[in-house]
């Protein structure tokens, strides 16, 4: 708004600095700024950074092919040249890790991203128009709900009997969007009937207006902090479920695929679970850290104290 | 607690007790494949063998007549048949007393850890002891629960020889390692929202009343504190029980603990139907049962819940 109107000349002339701050203090703006000073942010962000890199072009990390095998060298124990060893085929097992990366970031971030554009789309119809469609939406979300997430995907898995990380994906998104659209609508409800949202309406704006320029935008925050946590559960679900044998399949290159393996063997060759547990962990616990850092930057009880 | 709250919330329960049970076998019915030919596996059956089974499982009658007949047989503790004749109620008997021991034990360390490192930390908040808290309930969170597992296995089992590390031939013993590794993660969730939630409340402004009130620590902390605190903290801990019943098959098949979770998984990889329907079943009402729980605890805890 500020900016809109230009900066006030009166207020430019006594303090050049106050101005200044006013122009900055947006919401993102403020966010940004604590974020840059947050160290656990920078070391989070790095690291999905790295990891999407690897996702996209693993051929940066590696120059072996992860499908080339000499089954002669099963499951050699890593050494100076081969730093992971070899899986039980005799694969080079770092190109196998490195590979892992794609798919499990395919899964994580697909189904965040949609299960958040579900909640957002029902969540704010529910939340804002109330009545009937917030009684269907709602009742429907209930019932979805009440099937705690793995165990549903489990069921569905079972009679599929797909495979793929898409469909790991939209199954984990089918049990997932409840959680998220209760929270969207329970932020549209509390922020619809807001002072500003009143007046607007008084004025005459239109239903999609005042949901699009007043509910969302401050309802739209707290969801970066829920997508950054649903890319790590839904990573760590698909490990899960693919070690359940309900997951993802070969030839698929996963990480979840990779620990199954290892289980039996784990005792002997210990190297084939650490590496997959330990990239596995690392990139989940990245995006909880994200989610965390965003929580206290987003968190306007913070903001008065900073 | 106000008899009208309890008879409105069991009446809620209800339609989605109905719905969740709807949904699971819509879920079964819309799927394509034909139970039948799939019983049969590569032999092929007669026409009249055919019919025969789909009339002994009401597969030749109509949708709405099949839930009904479901319905009444999850009324009548009957989840039907699996594919080796064996009743999945008798497995679920068999079998619940394995997966209440374990779940119940995470259950109790998710609530006593959580909360333990909750009050340490915010007590001492600022301090080494309250950021190694957080450090250390981040990397929990962060562990997947079969690597966990393993984990632990490895130390305290082959490198220790502290705790059996497989089957359930200890007694309680065998229980242990199982539990804290499903236990473990959601303690250190719980701790880390619970720590937030007693700091948040230990800084308002009725606590600073009641300690000028003269009021003992253990009071001001236990009733002023505590109660307020408890209503988020019990939500969360009702909605981590589904991530508990998630992580149990798991963690069965880690220790190899013969309770639901691993019949689960056995239904899986046999395609065993009518276990993984019937389990996921069972799960799920159990789940609501839960809710309703937590929904009446917190509205004990706050009247402000059962009047508004």
């Amino acid at each position: 708004m500020a900016s809109q109107m230009g900066p006030s000349p009166v207020v430019a002339e006594l303090d050049p600095q106050v101005d200044k701050q006013e122009r900055d203090a947006t919401l993102w703006g403020d966010v940004w700024k604590k974020l840059r000073r947050d160290k656990r942010f920078l070391i989070a962000a790095t690291l999905i950074l790295i990891f999407l890199l690897m996702g996209a072009v693993p051929q940066l990390f590696t120059h072996a092919d992860p499908r080339q095998c000499d089954i002669l060298k099963f499951a050699q124990r890593p050494s100076r040249h081969l730093w992971f060893g070899r899986d039980i085929l005799g694969c080079d097992y770092y190109a196998r890790v490195i590979y892992g990366a794609r798919t499990s970031l395919i899964v994580g971030l697909v189904t965040s991203a949609s299960t958040i554009t579900i909640a957002l789309i029902f969540g704010s119809i529910a939340g804002y128009f109330g009545g009937v469609p917030d009684a269907i939406i709602m009742r429907i979300a209930d019932v979805w709900f009440s099937i705690p997430t793995i165990l549903g995907a489990i069921l569905l898995l079972t009679l599929i009997h797909g495979s793929g990380p898409l469909i790991v994906a939209f199954v984990l998104i089918l049990f997932g969007w409840p959680d998220i659209t209760r929270l969207v609508r329970a932020s549209v409800v509390s922020g619809k009937e807001r002072g500003y949202v009143r007046a607007s309406r008084a004025l005459g704006a239109s239903n999609r207006y005042i949901l699009a320029k007043h509910v969302l935008p401050n309802g739209i925050a707290p969801l970066f902090i829920y997508g950054a946590y649903g890319v790590g559960a839904a990573i760590g679900g698909e490990a899960g479920l693919t070690f359940l044998g309900v997951g993802l399949r070969l030839p698929t290159i996963s990480w979840g695929l990779q620990i199954a393996v290892a289980q039996d063997r784990f005792f002997e060759f210990p190297h084939l679970l650490f590496f997959p547990s330990l990239f596995l962990s690392v990139l989940i616990g990245a995006f909880i850290l994200l989610g965390e850092t965003l929580r206290d930057a987003l968190d306007p009880r913070v903001f008065g104290s900073a | 607690m106000t008899r009208s709250y309890l008879l409105r919330r069991l009446l809620i329960a209800v339609p989605v007790l109905l719905g969740t049970t709807l949904l699971i076998f819509s879920l079964v019915f819309a799927l394509p494949g034909d139970p039948i030919r799939r019983l049969a596996g590569n032999h092929r059956i007669s026409e009249s063998t055919y019919r025969e089974i789909s009339h002994r499982y009401h597969l030749d009658e109509p949708f709405a007549v099949q839930y009904l007949e479901y319905i009444k047989g999850i009324a009548h503790g009957d989840l039907g048949e699996d594919f080796h004749g064996q009743e999945v109620s008798d497995i679920i008997k068999q079998r619940f007393p394995v997966t209440l021991r374990l779940t119940v034990g995470a259950f109790a360390i998710e609530i006593l850890l959580g909360l333990l490192a909750a009050f340490v930390a915010a007590l001492r908040k600022g301090t080494f002891l309250d950021s190694f808290i957080l450090v250390s309930t981040l990397a929990l969170i962060t562990i997947p629960v079969f690597v966990l597992g393993f984990l632990a296995q490895l130390m305290f089992g082959v490198k220790l020889h502290w705790l059996p590390i497989a089957g359930i031939r200890e007694g309680w013993l065998s229980y242990l390692l199982p539990a804290l590794v499903l236990g473990v993660g959601s303690a250190a969730s719980i701790g880390r929202f619970a720590r937030s939630n007693l700091l948040e409340n230990l800084s308002s402004e009725h606590i600073n009343a009641a300690t000028a009130r003269g009021l003992p620590r253990h009071r001001v902390l236990g009733f002023h504190v505590l109660r307020n605190a408890l209503v988020p903290i019990v939500t969360l801990l009702g909605l981590d029980f589904a991530f508990l019943m998630g992580g149990a098959p798991i963690t069965e098949q880690i220790f190899n603990l013969p309770g639901l979770g691993q019949q689960l998984i056995l239904g899986v990889q046999n395609e065993n139907g009518p276990v993984v329907v019937g389990l996921v079943t069972l799960a799920a009402l159990i789940f609501i049962f839960m809710n309703l729980l937590v929904d009446l605890l917190c509205a004990y805890l706050d009247p402000r819940i059962r009047y508004g």
